[in-house]
């Protein structure tokens, strides 16, 4: 099957958060108790029960203001490290269309794939375990829009064959950001400005990191895993507990742990 | 709107200014946007950058309330430039006519026009009429050049409106005003196509109508009226505010814009010759001589058949304004304040937070006997009993609630901001008890009318005398289950007897087809002759679902149906010159064949206005011509600057008229301490405006129960620039105050450049805005912005000013 992808046009894209809600109602999210702190961007970054949200970045540059608004979300890379690194076999999965979803009841809430995406994406819920945009598989496989796509009033989020979707981008004479970068994402930008502008790496990558894991270790297999659950044991048997860190701000990037 | 949404694609240029369309009318942007990748240029003209400034090719700031200095502006500069359509305005307008030279202007009168009577503050019209020739019809002069030609005073009168000055009042920098001014004037060229989307932003200032008079004076200057992608585009702020203001939702009209009959007006007879524009111009349609026809309808419909041609099919059953009457908002709860209104309805609102001056409002809510509010959930309105501050213990108001069926769960028509009348199904059945809007009008009309006949009343014919035929009625002679088809199809009307029109034979109880076929004399009956076609011999035609496009231009004209008579674009006349050939050849709204009209429904069939027979374009105005000099208006014929009831500068710039001189004034002559104002005080040293938010909907009754929304604007903010924070020491996302002179409300700070400070007439001006939609029921989310503004309203819609008042912002103590 052909590879499905999302293109989302930062361009058209208006800030009416039809998005966040739609996925909410599909996804029967609830909401999470917010206070404005000072923003339109509420809540400030995703969250177990958000799995899209709009930035709204205001920029000032040669004299012109800006309000660029940009759909975050799982970007379904073509090579994830959250599949890379996840020991679970089966807690994160690639579809046929290549979505990437996951399986809440494989999920062994190791917090691996949080280290494993470059795009601080995944959350995990109160019983710590994985939750992010999954494309709306469920629909998909019905053949439907995703619920962001179907309700975006301006045609800024599409849905579709990547390769359409990329030969149309290159008609509109934007930047075309996700085509190429880890074998290609999955959920493309059509920016008006350069990525930084949006918050975005220009050259997003894995954590060499995770290579090692998922070339060295990984290939032994869910025994090395174990092993190392009973390297850890062994350790608290002969050493004790983990005492916590005075001071965590080590943990400030651990996703949706600090929004729980 | 004259012309509708998806007719938005065929713009070129499009200038969104006293509307926020992205955030309040999102879904415009798809057709927007698609103007946009044809080349359009979207201009947002804000006293804030908004979502909407985002999107647009060009931004351009105003001081709230300055919008006809900022458009005065750009008629100076379209005729100085001569960008103006000539022969558009030959033979759409009023711009040749020839004014009675004793007519005199602001810039003579000190920002007044002729015929000024400061104690009625009211103004003798005499002087503004048209010189007339022996038969009665206005004088012209086809060069336009005669100085009492109406082209030559209005370039008389902007001529005071230059760049320097404008931006001085305005707060504009002069760049963006002649960057604004170049690219719209541009759409004076043939071909080429502006269009402008307005609301409340426009609306609501005591010189509302006439911030639109002048963007009106601005499309026929340009030729932007009739044709695709033009138009002046009112955004109704409701899914069905439309089809509430068509049904009479306002208290000066009946269905179908037909006037409220005033108490002087005793008979029908005399209702229609005070109410009946003439004219002496055989050119001219007049199509308001329609009037008797569309008033014996109504009244066919509104009452008992029996009634007959002697007992004026009812008429005295009409409710009547006292003459001089105004029984707008505002003076309904001034009323009420004053202890003159024993019981209410609150029906579908929310007035404790919707309100100008709410802190008024809540007050008034407390003299009332009774009071019923009808929503989906409780609200402030409901529960003002217990509100903030309010000691429930020294309240007699009793209050009802009835729960209403939201529109997933009732059947029946919305008609949307282009007039079109779309039918909507029943999704889910209502929850618990609430119930239809209609079936809880059904048990009262049976409770209310039995009452009547056990106990007798004053005037029970009003009640009891309605008909009242809305489906199969039961063995107790009452209607279960009231069908809303039967209400769609009185609305449309019916014939009462048989009759012969236009030589088709009719029976009786045959559905109207169209407002054509409506007589005067007791034999047609029609709800709403402006929406007589809607449900006819073909059906029910806001039904339709047709994607059929041959226009071409997107008029879908079988999908649902639009007033009047499915005509999509309105004055489509004025989209054709004189042999009936489109101006824009691209996007030909209608044209003449050479034996009929092809295209849209065209504004009445008569030939194009080169053959013997025509009628002049404009068929709803007694002149047959648009009117650029609009003798209507209570504050003058052309617009004219005047400063908000609240101001941070202590004299108009332009004349020594501060503020409109026709407005109602409530606090100067009601000595009302609630209705008090600061203008140039120190203690509120700071323009504030309100707005709504795309997250919650109008009071937010709706969307502050539901979490999704309430998750994404969680509470109230007050946004401000980051020169105002610095000042007052605010750090972004902190709580604060902000103080009017009529009241206090809480809000978190959001200190953006979205907001920049004003230059006015050399000293820096602040602006701060913040939204309406919060209100005390929702806990921890603050209350509405209405609880600062003022009690004062536009001098002909009495609209509230609630786009531009006076307020200061403090750290919270």
């Amino acid at each position: 099957m052909a590879r499905k992808a999302f293109m989302i046009d930062s361009s058209r894209c208006t800030a009416c958060r039809s998005c966040q809600v739609a996925c909410k109602q599909w996804n029967k999210l609830p909401a999470d108790a917010a206070i404005n702190w000072g923003s339109y961007e509420n809540p400030p970054s995703l969250t177990a029960h958000l799995y899209n949200k709009i930035e709204f970045i205001e920029k000032e540059q040669d004299g012109k203001f800006k309000w660029l608004f940009l759909n975050q979300r799982c970007l379904h890379c073509g090579e994830a490290g959250c599949l890379k690194v996840c020991p679970s076999t089966g807690a994160l999965f690639r579809t046929e269309e290549g979505l990437i979803g996951f399986n809440k009841d494989k999920c062994i809430s190791c917090k691996y794939c949080v280290n494993g995406c470059p795009f601080d994406v995944p959350r995990y819920d109160a019983q710590g375990k994985i939750t992010k945009c999954h494309g709306c598989i469920d629909r998909v496989a019905a053949g439907l829009q995703p619920a962001c796509v179907k309700a975006c009033p301006t045609g800024s989020l599409k849905f579709g064959d990547r390769d359409k979707l990329i030969s149309e981008a290159e008609l509109t004479g934007l930047k075309l950001y996700g085509d190429k970068a880890l074998s290609g994402l999955g959920a493309m930008y059509l920016l008006e400005e350069k990525p930084q502008e949006y918050r975005l790496a220009e050259n997003p990558n894995i954590p060499q990191s995770i290579f090692l894991w998922k070339d060295v270790i990984k290939p032994l297999g869910i025994l090395g895993f174990w092993g190392a659950i009973g390297a850890v044991m062994l350790h608290y048997v002969t050493v004790g507990p983990k005492r916590p860190d005075e001071d965590d701000s080590s943990n400030q990037n651990q996703g949706g742990e600090k929004h729980e | 709107m004259t012309n509708h949404w998806i007719d938005i694609r065929n713009s070129d240029i499009i200038l969104i200014m006293g509307s926020n369309a992205a955030e309040n009318h999102p879904i415009s942007f798809r057709y927007i946007l698609e103007a946009r990748e044809k080349g359009a240029k979207l201009i947002s003209v804000d006293p804030r950058f908004t979502r909407t400034s985002a999107s647009a090719d060009l931004y351009a700031p105003l001081r709230s309330g300055t919008d006809i200095a900022f458009l005065g502006g750009m008629i100076n500069y379209i005729i100085e430039n001569k960008l103006y359509q000539s022969e558009y305005l030959l033979l759409n307008t009023n711009a040749t006519f020839l004014v009675k030279p004793d007519f005199k202007m602001p810039g003579e009168l000190d920002g007044l026009f002729s015929g000024y009577d400061a104690k009625k503050r009211r103004y003798d019209k005499s002087s503004w009429g048209f010189q007339r020739d022996s038969r009665g019809v206005p004088k012209s002069d086809p060069s336009m050049s005669d100085p009492n030609s109406v082209l030559q005073l209005l370039k008389k009168q902007f001529s005071r409106y230059d760049l320097q000055t404008v931006s001085s009042i305005t707060g504009t920098p002069q760049e963006k005003l002649t960057e604004v001014y170049k690219i719209y004037g541009s759409s004076g060229q043939a071909g080429r196509a502006a269009t402008i989307m307005y609301a409340m932003g426009w609306t609501q200032h005591t010189v509302g109508t006439q911030n639109i008079r002048t963007m009106a004076i601005i499309q026929l200057l340009l030729g932007n009226i009739g044709i695709a992608g033009g138009g002046v585009n009112a955004l109704r702020g409701e899914s069905n505010v439309q089809g509430s203001t068509d049904h009479c939702l306002l208290f000066h009209i009946l269905p179908g814009y037909l006037p409220t009959p005033k108490s002087s007006w005793n008979d029908l007879a005399t209702y229609i010759k005070k109410s009946t524009p003439t004219t002496n111009d055989p050119e001219s349609a007049n199509w308001w001589s329609n009037r008797n026809k569309y008033i014996v309808s109504l009244l066919r419909a509104h009452f008992d058949s029996n009634l007959t041609a002697a007992e004026d099919f009812g008429y005295e059953l009409l409710p009547k304004l006292d003459d001089g009457q105004n029984a707008s908002w505002l003076m309904l709860f001034d009323r009420m304040f004053r202890g003159d209104i024993r019981g209410f309805f609150a029906w579908g609102q929310n007035p404790a937070c919707s309100g100008s001056n709410a802190n008024k409002v809540r007050d008034a809510l407390a003299k009332l006997d009774w009071l019923v509010s009808v929503n989906l959930f409780d609200n402030e309105t409901a529960s003002f009993w217990k509100g903030p501050g309010v000691d429930s213990a020294s309240i007699d108001t009793e209050v009802f609630f009835l729960p209403a069926a939201v529109s997933f769960e009732k059947e029946g028509s919305i008609t949307n901001s282009g007039r079109w009348a779309q039918w909507r199904y029943q999704a889910v059945a209502p929850l618990g008890n609430s119930r239809h809007d209609s079936a809880m009008m059904n048990e009262l009309y049976y409770r209310v009318a039995e009452l009547y006949r056990q106990e007798g009343g004053a005037f029970p014919d009003p009640i009891t005398r309605l008909s009242w035929d809305y489906g199969f009625k039961g063995i107790d002679g009452k209607i279960q289950h009231l069908d809303i088809h039967a209400v769609a199809k009185e609305i449309n009307g019916y014939f009462l007897a048989d009759k012969v029109v236009k030589g088709k034979q009719f029976k009786k109880g045959d559905l109207v087809p169209s407002f054509a076929f409506l007589q005067a004399d007791g034999s047609t009956s029609s709800g709403n002759w402006l929406y007589c076609q809607s449900y006819n011999g073909s059906g029910n035609n806001m039904a339709r679902r047709s994607l059929k496009d041959p226009s071409g231009i997107g008029l879908y004209p079988e999908w649902s149906w639009c007033w009047p008579v499915n005509r999509r674009i309105l004055y489509n006349r004025a989209s054709v010159d004189a042999t009936g050939t489109p101006l824009d050849k691209r996007r030909p709204v209608i044209w003449w064949t050479g034996t009929k009209w092809k295209g849209d429904v065209p504004d009445g069939g008569w030939k194009p206005l080169d053959q013997a027979g025509t009628k002049k374009p404009f068929i709803m105005l007694p002149d047959g011509v648009a009117s650029i000099f609009g003798a209507k208006m209570k504050e003058g014929p052309f617009p004219e600057h005047y400063e908000p009831l609240e101001s941070p500068i202590a004299k108009n710039p332009l004349s020594g008229t501060r503020v409109n001189p026709a407005i109602k004034r409530f606090y100067e002559d009601g000595k009302l301490p609630v209705d008090i104002f600061y203008t140039d005080d120190k203690r509120f040293p700071f323009v504030a405006t309100t707005y709504r938010v795309t997250e919650h909907w109008q009071t937010g009754v709706m969307s502050r129960n539901t979490p999704w929304l309430l998750e994404m604007q969680p509470q109230s903010f007050v946004e401000l620039s980051p020169e105002l924070a610095g000042e007052l020491s605010i750090k972004n996302g902190e709580w604060v105050e902000i103080a009017s002179g009529r009241g206090k409300v809480d809000a978190v700070a959001i200190v953006t450049k979205r907001f920049q400070p004003f230059k006015v007439q050399g000293k820096t001006v602040h602006q701060v805005g913040l939204p309406w939609c919060y209100g005390w029921t929702t806990p921890n989310v603050g209350d509405s912005a209405n609880l600062l503004t003022p009690t004062i309203g536009d001098a002909n819609t009495m609209i509230p000013e609630t786009k531009a008042f006076m307020v200061n912002v403090k750290k919270r103590g």
